[in-house]
């Protein structure tokens, strides 16, 4: 089966009000590429669930978002994301808040085909006030009481990989994969864009089949984008763009706001983007963190 | 032990702080932040060589690393695979202590880092979002760490939002008992507090040289339990400093606290 496919064949498969994944984990291994596309494209209401960063910005300062799933939403060095900050500053979105650890048992859920996950995560907190989807309940086993997570069952989830064969074999060569392998399960269909595409061969080395993190069934199309995680980072390939950040969180205090960092960035293709940050070769040197 | 003379407060909150890891066992200690951070990696080296630690990425380390940007031939002692996923495994096994700094901490040792003011469709102030705080807070050991100790952190009323479970006998699930609730040590920059008054009160344990009691209590917008004399806040000894700098050696910790003052204000 070949799963090739571009960028905007993956906007193509997607419709106004999906409930979208994202991979990654703030200013790391975001499908940033998969993001601009969407940024270009005219689809609105979407329901975003991610552990946020700059996607998640974006795409509501681009006006795509109805409502977000998140337990944070931060570029890391910078601890607040300007433009999720806005959405939520001006009452333009809704959200679904929950803790870190409900989002991925939400996820698994989901992967699992189950309504829902007990869990003593919430109670106590306004996690189970403000948010009258979650519902707490009675135990059949014992005289607690239990945050039921329910699932988050996703149209698509987005995911940026190191490398990938054309049959959807995805490898995350980096130090952690977060919980793309949960959004990957989690969803209808999962759209992987990757810095490298690779022959099957490439994993008949244990050592590369090892870091292969969900079964390639749960793939539905392949996109090889080199550098497409910038500017967050696609370790060990490159680190996120520090400078780059800085400018994307300026620009939400100048007068232009994102349009002004669209104007300047966006491009009519990923190509294009390329080429107004430096290209790949300036991609690929980006130094990693240290954390 | 001879006690330094020469410290700072950074140095003195990290000494105090460490102590709230020092009967853990083998526990992972997370410490978000730099202060937080070397408290653990303080403890890790000297009260409790027990604790687990990771490189605050992806793997266990058997030794903590140093802070900030390490020499190119700098290998971190890795001892396991410690993914984000994985953490909740250990989270939930309740075999953690975190040390953090929210926002608000109010009378209940509630905490807030999610947003302040307004309504919760359209708050006057987003902040991070719960991250992890429901999850830790229900099923593991907790200390707060709170570089400035004011009446905003240590505020009147209830947390605008509540990120994390306290001693709030209105928020107490079915089930659950109070003591459930495992927070520990509270570090700030002019005490250390802990929950151990009458009925889970705020307490002060011990105050920073130079600081007494009535400006605890007018920083904090709930009264504090005074519990006789309180005594002063342990000064690091130069064992415990030289560590310190070692864990440190781009000097983070000297932005932490305001103009980085000296740790004996008297």
């Amino acid at each position: 089966m070949n799963k090739l496919m571009t960028a905007a064949d993956m906007v193509a498969e997607l419709e106004d009000g999906m409930t979208v994944g994202i991979g990654g984990w703030g200013p790391r291994r975001k499908p940033m590429a998969l993001v601009r596309e969407i940024l270009r494209s005219d689809l609105k209401d979407l329901t975003i669930v991610a552990y946020g960063g700059a996607d998640v910005g974006m795409l509501c300062a681009a006006n795509k978002v109805k409502k977000v799933v998140f337990a944070f939403v931060s570029l890391d060095f910078i601890p607040l994301e300007p433009y999720f900050r806005i959405a939520r500053q001006s009452g333009a979105i809704e959200v679904m808040e929950i803790d870190e650890g409900m989002m991925l048992l939400g996820l698994r859920a989901a992967a699992w085909g189950l309504p829902f996950i007990p869990t003593e995560v919430g109670l106590g907190t306004d996690i189970v006030t403000k948010n009258p989807d979650i519902q707490v309940i009675d135990s059949p086993y014992d005289d607690k009481e239990w945050v039921a997570m329910p699932a988050l069952p996703l149209d698509v989830a987005l995911i940026h990989a190191d490398r990938a064969d054309a049959r959807g074999v995805c490898q995350i060569a980096g130090p952690d994969h977060y919980m793309d392998d949960w959004f990957a399960r989690a969803a209808t269909k999962t759209f992987v864009s990757c810095d490298e595409l690779v022959e099957t061969g490439y994993f008949h080395d244990p050592a590369q089949a090892r870091l292969v993190h969900w079964e390639r069934s749960a793939t539905t199309g392949v996109i090889p984008i080199a550098g497409g995680a910038h500017p967050t980072s696609c370790a060990p390939l490159y680190g996120f763009d520090v400078p780059h950040f800085k400018a994307y969180a300026a620009s939400a205090r100048e007068e232009g706001g994102i349009q002004g960092y669209f104007e300047q960035y966006l491009g009519a293709s990923e190509e294009d983007y390329q080429q107004k940050v430096g290209g790949l070769d300036a991609i690929r040197a980006i130094e990693l963190p240290t954390y | 032990m001879t006690a330094a003379t020469d410290y700072t407060l950074a140095e003195l909150c990290i000494v105090a702080a460490s102590q709230a890891f020092a009967g853990d066992g083998e526990v992972l200690a997370t410490g978000i932040g730099v202060i937080p951070r070397l408290a653990a990696s303080l403890a890790m080296k000297t009260s409790n060589p027990d604790l687990m630690m990771t490189d605050s990425e992806a793997f266990m380390l058997s030794e903590p690393n140093p802070l900030g940007k390490r020499p190119a031939d700098f290998v971190q002692a890795n001892e396991s695979w410690m993914g984000f996923s994985r953490i909740f495994d250990n989270v939930w096994s309740g075999r953690r202590h975190a040390m953090l700094g929210p926002t608000q901490i109010d009378r209940y040792g509630q905490s807030n880092t999610s947003a302040l003011g307004g309504t919760y469709e359209q708050p006057k102030v987003m902040m991070l979002g719960a991250r992890g705080f429901p999850g830790n807070s229900i099923s593991h050991a907790n200390s707060f760490f709170v570089p400035a100790h004011n009446t905003r952190v240590f505020m009147e009323g209830e947390c605008d939002f509540v990120s994390s479970i306290g001693y709030n006998p209105q928020r107490l699930p079915k089930g659950h008992s109070l003591d459930d609730v495992d927070i520990r040590l509270i570090v700030t920059d002019l005490c250390v507090m802990d929950f151990g008054g009458p009925e889970h009160q705020i307490r002060l344990v011990s105050l920073h040289p130079g600081i007494d009691v009535e400006q605890v209590q007018e920083n904090t917008a709930y009264p504090v339990y005074i519990d006789g004399e309180v005594p002063t806040t342990a000064a690091p000894t130069p064992e415990q400093l030289q560590i310190i700098a070692a864990l440190d050696p781009h000097n983070l910790r000297a932005a932490q606290i305001k103009d980085n003052p000296a740790g004996d204000r008297s």
